[in-house]
Parts: C-alpha cells; structure tokens; sequence
C-alpha cells in the first residue's frame, strides 16, 4: 500500500492496527494526537482531586473519587496505546512536563468554588464526550477500542454533573450562584475547547480520519445539547451573540483565539503550578518506580 | 512488563481482549487488572497473560478457491429445480 | 450515647479520616494502574465509614453526613494513625499494611457479635477487605528490604496498636512481629493538629453554606 491508497482506505472507512505498514505523517499525528489526550486526562484530574477532599457530602465524595478514578483510568488507557506505538509512557510524562507536548485547554484554569466542580462535570465534559464519540470511528483501531470503554465510564459523569448542578440549582441563592459564577468564567475556555473552526477538509485529523469530526461540527453538537439545558434552568450565558438562527445553526461571539493559543503554549493561569505538582510527585516517587514497578530483568 | 487482559462480560460468553496493564509481575497485573476491568464489577472474569506469551498469527493463504468446504462453494437451486421437475413435484 | 453507637462512630471515623488520607492519592500515585487501583481502595474506605455511620445515625435519629462532617475535630474518636498526613508513598504503604493488620483483628471480632446488623455488616466489609490486604502484602512484600519502607514502619508501628481493643494488641503485636508489651503512641481520640487541619479543608464547602443540601 501507498499513501494515496493508505488515505483512500481509511477514507471509506478502513482501519489499521499496530503492526500495520502506516505513513510516517500518520504515525506521527497519530502520537502526537492521542498522546495530547493521555495528557489532557492526567492534566485534568488535578483541578478536580482538590475538591474531592472537600466533598459536602459522603455521597458526593465517593461519586467525585470515583470521576477523578475514571480519568486516571482513562490515561492509562490511552497512554498504553501510544506506548504501543512505540513511545514510552515515561517520555510522554517528560514532554508533558517540560512543556514540549501539550493538554487541552480547559485543564489550565483554576477551580474556585464547588460550582466549577459541577458546571465541570456537566460541560467541559459533555464537550470532551462529543469529542470522544467522535473518536470511536478512529482509523486506528486501538485507540478506536479504547474509545469504547472510556465513553461507556463517561456516561456516569455526566449524570453526576448533572445531579450536583440541579441539587444546587434546587438549593438556596448563594448556591445558584455558585452555578452561575462558574458557568460565566467557564464560557470562554468552554467555547475555544473544540478549537478554531478550521474546515474538516484542511484539517489533517480528518482527512487520516483520525478524527470523524470537524471542529465546527462538535462545537454545534455541544451547543444545540446543551445551551437549551442551561437556559431551561435560568441560567445566563455571557455572550450576548448566543442565538440557534432559523437554519438550525447557532451564532456566537467570536472566541478569543489568541487566548487559546496562549493557554495551551503554556500560560494558562494555573499551568505551570499544575506541571510543578506533576514534576514533584513524579520525581519524589521515582524510586518507587525503579524499585518495584521496573521491568523484570 | 505487559500483561494482555481479556474479560467475559456475562457467564457463558467469550472472553475477549480488553487491554494491557504495565506491572512487575503476576501479582501486581492481577491487582491492577481487576480495577481497570472490574471496579464496577461489570465483568465476571479475567484471564490475564504476559504479552510474550501471546503469539499472533495473520496469513492465511487461499490462493486456489477452497470454496468445497465453505457455505458459496455450494449452488443448488438449478439442480433441486431439474429434481422437482423430474419428479412432477415443482410449483406452478 | 449508647456504648453501641460510640463504638461504631469509632470505627467509622478510623475509615472515614484514613479514606480521606488515601484519597489524595488519587491522581498522583506512583503509577497510573497503582492510581486506579488504590483509589477502588479509598472509596471503599470512605463506603465503609458511610455504612457504619448510617448504622449509629439510626440509633442518635440523625444521618450519616451529620456524623462524618458536623462534628468538631475534638470530638472526632478515630486512632491518631489514620490521621497522620504522610504524603509519600512508603508511609503510605507502611500505614495502610499496619492498619489492615489490625483493622483484620477487629472485623474478626465483630463477625463474631451478637449484634446481628454489626456482625452482617462486618462480613460484608470484611469480603472488600480481603482485597485491601491483599494489596498491603503485595506491596510490603515488594519493599520489604528498601530502607524508606523499613523507616516508616519503624516510625508508625507504636501507633498501629490504638486501632484495636486491648485484648487484641498482643495478637497484634505477634502478627507485627513485634514485642508483646509494645506501648501505643496515643489512644484513640488524641488528635493532633494534623486533624483540625484536615477537617478545616474537609468541610469547608459544607460549611459554607450550613444546612443545605449539596
């Protein structure tokens, strides 16, 4: 096979596996795609570890330990397959923590009150779930297969999210605000988490069909799922822009771009403290590692 | 080391590749297996198995048609219709 | 309070507060598969205070969230092990092998009660346990000869036999390998610092709005 075959193939809907022939271009997106994954949900997990311990309730507690458990889980998972591609876990820890590969934005900011621990649960991860939805038609069938088992555990984060929201919402006013301080800090980075609307065609995820999705595409999907759940409750959206028009498309203020970019090149506002914990721990139990966990000889 | 996890979803079913786990030895893969596979109890077993002891096998030639022992390499409905015919016993 | 009630809110409370130590393992554990799994390992712990509090909540006419968060520290009856903050990964282990050599002594006993409810729910910890100290083995096992781990059992072990009645230290201390006439470091309801520390971060969100339903 040739690469122009290689793209016809997956194109109509092939799938490859490890021990596959895969252009060079491929494998390396590929990396570099799943393992921007893999750090995303090892990133993810310290915002919402801190609020584990502050959980109200034994219930709510158990059910955040348990979320928090599932993304751990989930970057085993996914780290296993780009070790299988050929790239130990312990360089992508490196990379991640010098900075060279990246995480997704929404890991970057800060959590401030219990209400970013439900308007989290409830949408960065509905944002990230039509994402992974998306992912379960991946070219590669490991991570495909992956996909599969991540999205079935996803599904109880959500109901989760959704109970803790509502529960508040029930609540009494300083709860409600909660909510709504927390979904108005969390639009912005909410909105760029699909990323620019860069047409699937140009998009080169799409065309290996690494990605069945353009970002534009899930961007709506989140829009049209959720903004109708957020108004039902009485919620504001701070964007004044935010309409669906009469062919079924919703309308937005811009995104800011530039933060975007500037997040996710390193500078979101807790990004280097949350790298420093990652590099402290790691290197504070690296004799863990060499002393039990080492290969056998 | 990597240990290959398979898992039976209900009694009676086959078990099926799940995923890996990076442990030191048996001991630790079985503890990890049954919390990446079974935490919420949604398989009824495991087999668990060094990756070098799985061997993988995907050639499987058919250059000549072997179609004498395959479901296509048998067409009878000409053959059951001259039968029937024969025997007076065909449909109108 | 009924002597009933008092002994189960000490139990409770040992698994509350240690669950809540091991809790903050999560995310940041040596290895990913060892994230997972000791976290299966806290929340259970945090299952088993919900249930024992929820036995002692019926009897006061209260519930079991009440009992975990609405206390003050002082009044907290858990054994000053589980309370120790040893953020890394040989006092971890080191605790977690001591407390579940001691907490087997203590469910072997409640199995044993007249207390039907007690005894039933002592069985069912126990079937989860049988995992937990599988995996404190599996670990001590491990690091048996690495000096952290010999350290930190050295410097935790005085406290291991305040988990358990007196009767059962000695049986304790044999399984420990230890002098039988090892003295305790503290009993059960001698809080350090470490304790308000913890409940302080613990209950912040509860308290910050008292009385509602989160």
């Amino acid at each position: 096979m040739n690469e122009r075959e290689f793209v016809d193939y997956v194109q109509s809907g092939g799938q490859v596996e490890t021990g596959d022939w895969l252009p060079d271009d491929y494998r390396a997106k590929l990396i570099k795609f799943i393992e921007m994954h893999g750090n995303s949900e090892l990133m993810g997990v310290l915002p919402e570890r801190e609020w584990i311990l502050r959980a109200p309730t034994l219930q709510r507690k158990l059910a955040l330990t348990a979320k928090v458990q599932d993304e751990v889980g989930h970057s085993q998972l996914i780290y296993r397959v780009v070790e299988d591609l050929g790239k130990p876990r312990e360089q992508c820890l490196a990379d991640l923590i010098s900075g060279k590969s990246k995480f997704h934005n929404v890991f970057h900011y800060p959590t401030k009150t219990w209400g970013d621990v439900g308007v989290i649960a409830w949408l960065v991860d509905a944002a990230a779930i039509i994402s992974q939805k998306a992912l379960l038609k991946c070219s590669y069938a490991p991570y495909a297969r992956i996909m599969k088992k991540i999205c079935w555990e996803e599904s109880f984060h959500i109901l989760h999210g959704r109970d803790v929201i509502l529960t508040l919402m029930n609540g009494t006013d300083e709860q409600r605000e909660l909510v709504q301080e927390a979904l108005t800090r969390w639009w912005g980075p909410l909105m760029q988490f699909h990323g620019n609307p860069i047409p699937a065609e140009d998009d080169p995820m799409y065309v290996w069909r690494i990605k069945s999705q353009g970002n534009e595409e899930a961007r709506q999907q989140f829009l049209d799922g959720y903004v109708p759940q957020i108004w039902e409750l009485g919620l504001t959206v701070p964007d004044p822009k935010l309409r669906k028009n009469d062919d079924g498309v919703w309308e937005y203020g811009e995104p800011d771009w530039d933060e975007l970019k500037h997040v996710v090149t390193g500078h979101g506002p807790k990004t280097q403290e949350r790298l420093e914990l990652r590099r402290r721990m790691l290197e504070q139990e690296a004799w863990v590692r060499s002393v039990v966990l080492a290969e056998a000889a | 080391m990597i240990f290959e996890v398979f898992r039976q979803e209900k009694k009676g079913a086959a078990f099926a590749h799940a995923g890996s786990v990076s442990a030191p030895d048996a001991v630790f893969a079985e503890a990890f297996a049954r919390e990446q596979y079974g935490r919420r109890q949604e398989s009824e077993a495991l087999w668990i198995v060094p990756r070098d002891a799985v061997c993988e096998v995907h050639d499987f030639p058919d250059e000549l048609h072997k179609t004498y022992h395959r479901v296509d390499g048998y067409s009878l409905k000409a053959k059951l219709k001259e039968a029937r015919e024969r025997a007076g016993t065909a449909a109108d | 309070m009924s002597e009933r009630a008092q002994r189960l809110i000490e139990y409770a409370d040992d698994e509350l507060i240690l669950g809540w130590r091991d809790s903050e393992w999560t995310g940041i554990a040596p290895s990913l598969e060892e994230d997972v799994a000791f976290s299966s390992i806290a929340q259970n712990e945090i299952g088993h205070a919900r249930a024992l509090y929820e036995l002692a909540a019926r009897d006061l006419g209260t519930t079991a969230d009440v009992l975990a968060f609405d206390r003050d520290p002082s009044e907290y009856r858990c054994a000053p092990l589980v309370e120790l903050r040893k953020l890394d990964w040989a006092h971890t282990i080191a605790r977690h092998w001591l407390y579940e050599t001691a907490d087997e002594l203590r469910l072997q006993a409640l199995k044993e009660s007249d207390d039907e409810e007690v005894a039933g729910l002592a069985a069912k910890m126990d079937r989860e346990e049988v995992y937990h100290r599988l995996h404190a083995q599996m670990w001590a096992d491990r690091l048996r000869d690495e000096p952290r781990f010999r350290e930190a059992v050295d410097e935790l072990w005085p406290y291991a036999p305040a988990v358990v009645d007196e009767n059962l230290r000695p049986t304790l201390a044999k399984r420990l390998n230890l002098p039988s006439d090892t003295l305790s470091l503290g009993e059960r309801g001698d809080h350090s610092d470490e304790l308000r520390e913890l409940w302080e971060e613990m209950t912040m969100v509860r308290r910050s709005v008292p009385g509602a339903t989160w």
